[in-house]
């Protein structure tokens, strides 16, 4: 009975997969695509893996519990991958500082929840709008200046802003973690798998936000924009695009992205402090390379898959291979297929 | 309708542009012509602000524009058509002469436009919904053109659209230019191929070496001797 279920749904999976390759129009580099089915697919095919273990049945729901875990834990990898991958598209710069716009995101929801008494969701979009703020600053300082510097000079810069927003928020936050107030208390079972309704939250929001994003980049014009600078710079000019208006867009979607991220980890993981933004900035990082830097979908496969990943590994190996496992997959996407999953290695010729 | 004053450009240590002067009368076609790093293109760059200007003056309907950003150039409706094409790879053609109409705001003036362009270069109608970056290098140059016509300009800077063509669809192109023309838009070109340049348009220049070094109507630029064995192959 079970592998039956699970075939079908390996079958569904893969059919949907084909589909998404066969409008490949939107998959392509610098288009947003499909982007907000990629998780739906990502829970067919752990749905279908998992039915298809057909192990004991304890085992099976540990699995599942573990993914759905790694599939949220994911979810916030993806929000930040697509900050770094929206940049490197349009100013071809890893803005290592996103790190800290993340950070900045989860005390901006925490004062929001806190000091002003918010209702969670009034402090989602208070978190989102302060990161895009505190995005669009670091442009205008730190990157804006270096716009013809060697790429050498930005990427130091990008590294030493990070460093700076950290210590400056100890300065200003203080040292000690602060706990964010427990918003979402929800338990539900479902085929004997936990699933907490926190989790069902950051998943849902991410979605949504990847679907409002997807809209955003295909169909409006300042998302036209960004595409048409990260394809061609100087022809996007000569259609009358202001360059560099669309770089500060760019830099203020792609922080409030971070900003969600990090209001709804801290729903989950309540501890927040100055330096909570360095190992998930490096992370999403490294999720947006393994799916493709530059490649809007690309973002949300790296993120997922990392974070599913490191939940797997976390189960069945040990909690102490759950950092490892990140740079190793780095290391092998490198080595197998530099530009990524959804990278090609070719420009197309002219 | 456009007037350069002793312009000069310069990358780095390399002096690109030595003093050029040229105008464009409205409702004219101009040629420049000149051979492989003359200037032709750091010229139409400057023109359209890609490319500062070091010192001089470029004057569009009574504006100066030589310090104007790139984006208020277009919004002016000074158009230029890129040497190499530079069409956005990863949209469709459909998506691309969007772009073109990037910064018009008559939505129903852009969807007759359209139609229009397209059905100038009916082979773009067939292939709508393909990449940009996958259509021939004829196609693409079709397309790059029609990309500019989409922005509805006042005087349309062209450069080099003759590039890698053959011979059938060159003629194709410059009679589209010629219809351009036509219906009231004033065109700078420049171009590798004088026979041709100097065959449709009312005047030309020469540039060697960042230098005007030559102009007069394009009859007479075609009649010249120098011309005729420099650039005319005679
Ligand atoms: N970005 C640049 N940096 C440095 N030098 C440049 C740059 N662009 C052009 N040049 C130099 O300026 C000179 C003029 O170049 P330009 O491209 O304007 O020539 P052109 O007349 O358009 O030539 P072609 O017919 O080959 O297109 C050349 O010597 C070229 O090497
Ligand atoms: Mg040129």
């Amino acid at each position: 009975m079970l592998p039956v279920l699970g075939f079908t749904l390996l079958g569904v999976t893969i059919v949907l997969i084909v589909l998404l390759f066969k409008f490949k129009v939107q998959l392509t580099l610098h288009t947003a695509g499909q982007i907000a089915y990629t998780p739906l697919m990502f829970i067919l095919a752990v749905l279908a893996l998992n039915y298809l273990l057909v192990g004991l049945e304890a085992d099976r729901i540990y699995f599942l519990q573990q993914t759905v875990y790694g599939i949220s834990l994911g979810s916030v990898y993806a929000l930040i991958a697509l900050g770094y991958t929206m940049v490197y598209g349009i100013v071809r710069l890893i803005n290592f500082a996103h790190g800290e716009i993340y950070m900045l995101g989860a005390y901006a929801g925490f004062f929001a929840v806190t000091s002003m008494g918010l209702h969670f969701v009034l402090a989602l979009i208070f978190a989102m709008a302060a990161a895009a703020l505190a995005g669009v600053l670091v442009e205008r300082i730190a990157y804006k200046p270096l716009r013809n510097a060697p790429r050498l000079a930005v990427l130091i810069t990008a590294i030493g802003m990070s460093l700076l927003l950290q210590n400056v928020g100890q300065k200003v936050f203080g040292s000690i973690p602060r706990s964010f107030p427990r918003q979402f208390d929800g338990l539900y079972q479902i085929g004997g798998i936990n699933l907490d309704q926190s989790r069902i939250i950051i998943f849902l929001i991410t979605f949504l936000l990847m679907l409002a994003l997807q809209y955003f980049v295909n169909y409006t014009k300042p998302g036209r924009a960004m595409r048409a600078v990260s394809q061609d710079r100087d022809a996007a000019q000569l259609m009358g695009i202001n360059v560099e208006r669309t770089i500060s867009s760019t830099f203020a979607i792609g922080s409030m992205l971070a900003g969600a991220a990090g209001i709804l980890v801290a729903i989950v993981f309540p501890q927040i402090r100055p330096t909570m933004g360095l190992m998930p900035g490096l992370k999403a990082f490294v999720a947006a390379v393994i799916g493709g830097i530059g490649i809007i979908p690309g973002a949300v496969i790296g993120g997922l898959l990392l974070g599913v990943s490191e939940n797997l590994v976390t189960a069945y190996l040990s909690s102490s291979w759950r950092d490892a496992i990140a740079f190793g997959m780095l290391i092998v996407i490198l080595l197998v297929k530099p530009s990524g999953i959804l990278g090609r290695n070719v420009r197309e010729k002219v | 309708m456009l007037k350069i004053t002793d312009l000069h450009v310069h990358y780095g240590g390399i002096h690109a542009l030595k003093g050029v002067s040229l105008s464009v009368e409205e409702g004219q076609i101009v040629s420049l012509i000149g051979a492989n790093g003359a200037g032709k293109s750091t010229c139409l760059n400057t023109i359209s602000s890609l490319v500062p200007a070091s010192s001089g003056q470029i004057i569009f309907m009574e504006n100066d524009i030589t310090k104007s950003a790139p984006h208020s150039i277009v919004k002016s409706r000074l158009i230029q058509v890129p040497e190499g094409r530079k069409v956005f790879p990863q949209m469709s053609v459909a998506e691309n002469l969007e772009m073109g109409a990037y910064v018009r705001t008559d939505k129903r003036e852009v969807k007759a436009d359209r139609e229009r362009v397209l059905n100038m270069f009916p082979r773009l109608r067939e292939r709508e919904r393909q990449l940009a970056g996958t259509l021939s290098g004829g196609e693409q140059q079709m397309l790059a053109i029609a990309r500019g016509i989409m922005a509805k300009p006042r005087i349309l800077l062209l450069d080099e659209p003759s590039m890698g063509l053959a011979p059938i669809l060159v003629q194709e192109i410059f009679s589209i230019i010629r219809e351009i023309n036509a219906q009231g838009t004033t065109i700078l070109l420049v171009e590798q191929n004088a026979h041709m340049a100097l065959s449709i348009a009312n005047y030309g220049y020469v540039l060697e070496t960042g230098r005007v070094v030559l102009e007069g109507p394009a009859t007479e630029l075609a009649a010249n001797d120098e011309i005729r064995s420099a650039y005319l192959g005679a």
